[in-house]
């Protein structure tokens, strides 16, 4: 067992127990926590890809600041009790039923897959590099990135007007 | 590492964020497991990318570069997503003072 592999198992085992916790704990604030793991975990995949520019901006953007974003709303609206009512058993039974067949059609159907057996690879490899990626963005992907800055535009003023309205009507 | 591990962590990750959003009453728990099936297709194209990468042997340079920069792009749109899906659940949790997506079955009366 090579040590990439090693490191494989590892971080998939960290990525799978910790997104199971999201899950499972009853604390938002855990939860939110345990995502943080679980985002750090697959950073480090993308990192053992050598796509590194995107480890690093997912450690940023998703674990940086997304999670604060989160963080920042479950305290303002002070939720970290327990506050879930825990009832219905037979709801929570049937979506851990549909969820596992999903897993296990999904699983099943790769038996079959035409990319089974084809490698990645691993520690190697040019393409994630921030050089690559950034004379492709701005020459092939120009229009998107463009466009991307005004959906984020408008993101920020929906999030305005909408966090603004209650404020107005009162 | 073949693509096949690759294949079944993603599907296993974006399986266990389904059952989150399933079985989970709490609105900002389900968006966190919106997030987590999200960054599991986000692994999984990062995983491609570099299946074409190695298939095409450097062949053109730039081989399979398209998955990461859609990699890039969905970060983008989640990330303007959050923002917008936060400042529906604060408004939420104004009107109603709860963030149980329970009582959000006005539709149904």
């Amino acid at each position: 067992m090579s040590i990439s592999q090693v490191l494989f198992y590892f971080l998939s085992a960290l990525a799978l127990g910790s997104a199971l916790m999201v899950v499972i704990s009853r604390n938002p604030v855990h939860s939110v926590l345990w995502l943080i793991v679980t985002f750090f975990a697959i950073s480090g995949h993308y990192i053992m890809l050598n796509a590194q520019f995107l480890g690093i901006v997912n450690m940023i953007v998703y674990a940086g600041a997304i999670m604060v974003l989160f963080l920042f709303v479950i305290m303002l609206m002070n939720l970290n009790a327990e506050t879930e009512p825990q009832k219905n058993k037979w709801m929570k039974f049937a979506g851990v039923v549909s969820g596992g067949c999903l897993l296990m059609v999904l699983i099943a159907a790769l038996k079959e897959a035409e990319v089974k057996g084809k490698a990645t690879e691993l520690v190697t490899g040019e393409i994630g590099l921030i050089d690559n990626l950034g004379k492709a963005l701005f020459t092939d992907f120009v229009v998107p990135f463009e466009i991307s800055s005004v959906l984020f535009l408008s993101a920020m003023v929906g999030t305005v007007v909408i966090g603004k309205r209650e404020a107005k009507e009162a | 590492m073949n693509i096949e591990h690759y294949i079944v962590l993603s599907v296993a990750l974006f399986c266990i964020g389904i059952v989150g959003v399933l079985t989970r009453r709490n609105a900002i728990i389900i968006f966190m497991c919106i997030e987590l099936m999200l960054n599991a297709a986000n692994l999984l194209l990062v995983a491609f990318s570099k299946m074409h990468y190695a298939a095409a042997a450097g062949q053109p340079a730039t081989a399979g570069i398209d998955g990461q920069l859609f990699v890039f792009f969905i970060m983008v749109v989640a990330a303007a997503e959050v923002s917008v899906g936060l400042a529906i659940i604060v408004m939420m949790y104004r009107n109603v003072h709860s963030v149980d997506v329970n009582f959000l079955n006005r539709l149904k009366h």
